[in-house]
This record gives C-alpha cells, sequence and structure tokens, in this order.
C-alpha cells in the first residue's frame, strides 16, 4: 500500500468521482428507459462497448476527438432507436422479463459482433493532446482528463435535467412515466416518445463509452461488469429516480474508489456489499418510493 | 383428487397433461439408452447435467415465475463445494463430497434468496446477476480455495460405494450411468415437488401472486423454498460437472454460466417439464456444430435466442406441446 497522506486521499477521492460520473450516466439512461417503458435494457453495456468502439473508429478516421465524442454518442443513439422500433416495441404487453431476455441475447450478440469486427484484443484511446497531462491542485497532481469527463457529465446532466423539467417534450416523458394510459388518452403518441427515450439512454451510454476509453480502454466485454454495476446503482438509488441514480452513481464510485485503496481485493466486492445493506434497510432504494413500479 | 386435477387441467392444460403422461418414466427410457444415440459419450453426460442445471432454474422462472439471472452461483457452489472438499480436504467419500456442494449450493441459495427476494418484478432479476457477479469476484479473489483465475484442479473422482457393492468411475459410461442415476432421482423429485399441494402455490404465484396471497399463502416464504430447491438442482449438477471435468473453471462463477441456462431453458421450453433437457441437448449440440465452422458461434446463439424470445417464446417443446395438444 502507497503512504497514506492527504494528497492521496483527495486524489483517489477525485478517481471515485471519475468513476462515479460514468456510472451515473449509465444508471441514468437505465433508470429513464426503465420508468418509462418498465424495459430493463440488458444491453446497455454494449451500447456502452459501442460508444468506445466507435469513438476509436470516427478518431481514427476524422482525427477529431471533439468530432468523435459529438458524433459517437449520437450513433450509438440512433441505434438506441433502432432496438427500440425494431425489437423491444414488439414485446410491449408480453412480460416484463421478456425485453430483459431479449435484450440480453442482443448484448451476446453484439459482444461478438465487436470481437469480429475490431478483434480480440483490448484497443487504447487515447485523450486528446489538449487534455493530455495533469492539473496542480495546490495539493496534488490531478489528469485534466479525468477532471474533463467530470465536466462533461455535470454539463449533460443538467442540459438533461433541463429538457426533462422545462420542455413540453420533457413534460410529456414524466407524465409518460407516471400513467401512461392518462397521457395516451390526452392524445399524445407515447410511441414516438419511447423511441426517443431508448434513443437518449442509448446515447448517455455511448457517451459514458467513449469517455471511459481513453481511463479504463476498449475491448468488447467492457460493458458487462459495468452494467451489473449499473443495475446496483438502480437499485441502490431506486428505480426510476434520477436523483437516486446521480447519488448512489457518485457514492458507488467512491466505495469503489477508496476502497482500491485501503483494500485492493475487496474493491469489486464492496459494491455488493453496500447494495445488500441498503436493501436490508431501505428495500426500496435511497430514493425509491415502495411499491413504484414493481 | 380427480376434480382438483381437472381444474388444473383448465388452468394450464398442456402443462399437466403432459406431467400425466408420467415424464419420470419417459426421462429414464430415453436417457438410459441416450449414449448411445448421440455421436459421442462425452457429450450425453453433458446434456444430463446441463439438463439438470436447466430443470432448477426452470422451477424457479418456468413454475414460479421468478426470473434469476444469477444461477451461475449455485451452479458454481455446488461444483466449488464438492471440488474442495476432494482436492482440498482430500475427502474420500464421494458422497460426502457430493454433500458438501449440495449444502454449500443450499445455503447460499437460502441466503441470496432472502436478500433478492425482497424486491419483486425486474428489480429481482438484476439483483440475482449481481449477487452471483458477488461470488465470482470472491472465487477469485479467494485463490488458496478455488484456485481463483487458474480454477480449482487435481479434483480425483472416488469410486461409487453402495451398501455391499464398490465400483470405479474411472470410465465415461460409468460416470455417465452415475449421474444418470442421480439425475433421475431430481427429476422424479421435482416431479413430485410439482405435484404436491406446494407445486400448486408456486404455480398460482406464477399466475397471480396477488390473488395466491389473497387465498392465504404466505407467498413470501413459498418463493423463498423455491428458490432454496432450485438452487439445490442447480447444485447438484455443478457438483456433478466438477465429478465430469475433474476441474473447477473460473467461469462457472460467471454471468455466462447464468446467461447459458437461460438461454437453454427458453430453448426448450419454460414451464414445461422436459423442455430444459431438450433445450440443454439443442444449445450443447448447436454450440458444438458451430463451433467446427467458426469461433464466432456465440453470435449465432445469441441471433438465434433473440428470434425465439421475439416469435417462439414457448420454446421447442413448449410449440410441440401446444400444437399436438399432447
Amino acid at each position: 500500500m502507497p503512504e497514506l497522506t492527504l494528497a492521496t486521499l483527495v486524489a483517489q477521492v477525485f478517481t471515485g468521482l471519475v468513476l462515479g460520473m460514468i456510472l451515473v450516466l449509465l444508471a441514468i439512461g437505465l433508470s429513464l428507459i426503465f420508468g418509462l417503458m418498465t424495459v430493463v435494457n440488458f444491453a446497455h453495456g454494449s451500447l456502452y462497448m459501442l460508444g468506445a468502439y466507435l469513438g476509436f473508429f470516427l478518431i481514427g478516421y476524422t482525427k477529431s476527438f471533439w468530432l468523435a465524442l459529438v458524433v459517437a454518442p449520437l450513433l450509438v443513439g440512433a441505434f438506441g432507436f433502432g432496438i427500440e422500433r425494431f425489437l423491444v416495441r414488439r414485446l410491449y404487453g408480453r412480460s416484463i422479463d421478456d425485453p430483459l431476455l431479449l435484450t440480453f441475447g442482443l448484448s451476446l450478440v453484439m459482444i461478438e459482433a465487436a470481437r469480429l469486427i475490431w478483434g480480440k484484443i483490448g484497443l487504447t484511446l487515447d485523450p486528446p493532446r489538449e487534455l493530455a497531462g495533469a492539473v496542480d491542485l495546490g495539493f496534488t497532481y490531478f489528469p485534466l482528463y479525468r477532471l474533463f469527463v467530470i465536466g462533461v457529465t455535470v454539463v449533460v446532466l443538467l442540459a438533461l435535467y433541463l429538457f426533462l423539467e422545462k420542455t413540453n417534450v420533457g413534460l410529456i416523458i414524466r407524465a409518460g412515466s407516471r400513467d401512461p394510459l392518462m397521457v395516451r388518452a390526452l392524445g399524445f403518441d407515447l410511441g414516438r416518445v419511447w423511441l426517443l427515450v431508448f434513443g437518449i439512454g442509448a446515447a448517455l451510454a455511448g457517451l459514458a463509452g467513449i469517455l471511459a476509453g481513453p481511463m479504463r480502454g476498449v475491448y468488447a466485454e467492457m460493458g458487462v461488469t459495468i452494467v451489473i454495476e449499473s443495475f446496483v446503482v438502480v437499485v441502490v438509488g431506486g428505480m426510476g429516480s434520477l436523483v437516486g441514480a446521480i447519488v448512489a452513481g457518485i457514492v458507488m464510485g467512491e466505495v469503489v474508489s477508496l476502497t482500491t485503496l485501503f483494500a485492493p481485493k475487496f474493491a469489486e466486492i464492496m459494491v455488493f456489499i453496500v447494495m445488500a445493506l441498503v436493501l436490508l434497510v431501505r428495500p426500496s432504494g435511497l430514493f425509491g418510493e415502495a411499491g413504484l413500479m414493481e | 383428487m380427480k376434480s382438483a386435477l381437472d381444474q388444473r387441467n383448465r388452468a394450464a392444460p398442456v402443462l399437466t397433461r403432459w406431467i400425466a403422461r408420467r415424464p419420470v418414466v419417459a426421462f429414464v427410457v430415453v436417457f438410459a439408452v441416450f449414449p448411445f444415440v448421440v455421436p459421442y459419450k462425452a457429450l450425453a453426460t453433458q446434456v444430463l447435467i446441463y439438463g439438470l442445471f436447466a430443470l432448477g432454474f426452470n422451477l424457479l422462472y418456468g413454475y414460479t415465475g421468478l426470473l434469476s439471472f444469477g444461477h451461475a452461483a449455485y451452479w458454481g457452489l455446488g461444483a466449488y463445494g464438492t471440488g474442495i472438499a476432494l482436492a482440498k480436504l482430500k475427502v474420500g467419500s464421494l458422497w460426502l463430497a457430493l454433500g458438501a456442494g449440495l449444502g454449500l449450493a443450499v445455503l447460499g441459495g437460502a441466503v441470496i434468496g432472502f436478500f433478492c427476494l425482497r424486491r419483486r418484478g425486474i428489480y429481482f432479476a438484476m439483483l440475482t446477476l449481481a449477487f452471483a457477479q458477488l461470488l465470482y469476484f470472491v472465487g477469485f479473489h479467494l485463490a488458496d480455495w478455488t484456485g481463483g483465475d487458474d480454477g480449482l484442479r487435481g479434483i480425483d473422482v472416488p469410486p461409487l460405494r453402495l451398501p455391499g457393492i464398490t465400483i470405479p468411475l474411472d470410465t465415461s459410461l460409468a460416470f455417465y450411468y452415475f449421474a444418470f442415476g442421480l439425475v433421475a432421482l431430481a427429476v422424479a423429485a421435482l416431479k413430485r415437488i410439482l405435484d404436491s399441494p406446494f407445486g400448486a402455490v408456486l404455480q398460482a404465484i406464477r399466475e397471480n401472486s396477488g390473488r395466491a396471497a389473497a387465498c392465504g399463502y404466505d407467498i413470501g416464504r413459498v418463493k423463498h423454498l423455491s428458490f432454496v430447491f432450485s438452487a439445490l438442482f442447480a447444485g447438484l449438477a455443478g457438483a456433478l460437472d466438477a465429478l465430469r471435468l475433474n476441474v473447477v473453471p473460473i467461469e462457472s462463477l460467471y454471468w455466462t454460466t447464468s446467461g447459458q441456462v437461460v438461454i437453454m431453458t427458453l430453448l426448450g421450453g419454460a414451464g414445461t417439464f422436459f423442455g430444459p433437457f431438450v433445450g440443454a441437448a439443442t444449445f450443447l449440440v448447436l454450440e458444438d456444430r458451430l463451433a467446427i465452422f467458426t469461433e464466432s458461434w456465440p453470435l449465432v446463439i445469441g441471433a438465434i435466442f433473440m428470434a425465439f424470445v421475439l416469435f417462439l417464446p414457448k420454446g421447442i417443446w413448449g410449440t410441440l406441446l401446444a400444437r399436438f395438444g399432447a
């Protein structure tokens, strides 16, 4: 174990925040999709993987990280449209388990397809030159790219908040997750809203993927472990609660990061222990309402 | 008694009619000659063991309506329990080693089931997956006991000791019939469970859990019991697989194992008695044949699975039953 100073501790807290941001981006998408359509999207991790690979491809093709950062999530979002329109939509009205089963199959296909297209060996994604290096925080140095990830996530979350709270479409989305039948009775086409929300969720996963690429590497199975952790975040935060997803995501990021510092072997395990504790104390999650959407 | 059967006939005609046709006898007849029908005997043993695994999963998903995405946990606990007893603790008795695996799987099922059943619906699937992943990481880091990443090696199968006779299990055919005996017992036990009043309550919970609760059944306890039984069957399958392979790979606890049993059960037909074996055979034969042509066989199996979810949700066996009204 490295010598524990305040500086290493603070640096580790920042690292946890960065991981937390990635988890938040994934969990918010999962939670949005679930809240509106009661669909658990197992393929969310594969969309994250797709975002990272498309980012890699686009950076190579356009030589611009910035362009890739915008275009890759949009492409993943478009892919999400396709999943909703041609696959998930066929299953509305069937058992709540069926979309989960279908997207599980889809994620197997996507992982294997990524291996076929991009090879079995992991790729490395370099952060752009502008974001290389570290910032002096006064007491410690912190990689500039990681601060950038925190910044991007905050901006995206803010934009999402404004979209959901201040626009008419956002109003319909919120109403749709509360009472879809009533929204339909009022004459709104929920099909288009579902499509949009699935696309937004997918785009957020794609963004998380390209952001995480330079930190965690790009490989076909990269989405599996993190999607399970995102499930845990959603359960801990309370399904359908956006605030819950944000708080729980950051908490889980810190849990992993700080456990890595003190007891590295327990880092992956602690997430699940925290989850078990929350389930014992508050079965509906930190911000979930009991009995909602079960 | 007759009228009670008629009542259920109306609720799930296909299922009840099939069960009424003595599936245990059918199982014994088919699998008694199975190793001589398939291309090679190793495949027959695999179908038997994975079929049992799917049978256990099916008790929970097909009959109780609870989708577990973490059955690797009980398969893995059964495998490691038996493997550790033989390879690390040097237990000389086959029965004791199997008991260790079963005990561990049941214990795991009881504890994990308690946590997962605190949430209903779709949370349940996510929680089972999370707990299985927890066990995977525990297995990975507890390398002194589990062998970690390299897997648990050096599992020697002791001879089978029955009263008055000792049979070595060193040939694949001997091992097949040993596994066959145990799986046949498990199949008979499952049939007994499903035919009991408890089994009827399970299916009532699947159809309408609110109504089952209103009828005065303690559905929390019944679900928990179903979870533990399911873990028991999965654990026995895992223990047998440890004996078959003489090694427990760490992937036993990985999510891919959980996914495999989900795919097998749905291919065969969830909620049908024989479906899990049909699904296991289909999956393993497909895997075996596809691997010759392409390394990317999971892509093909994944696509077939998606097509089944979309267009053939009853699975192969379930569709046959529905079509012929057997």
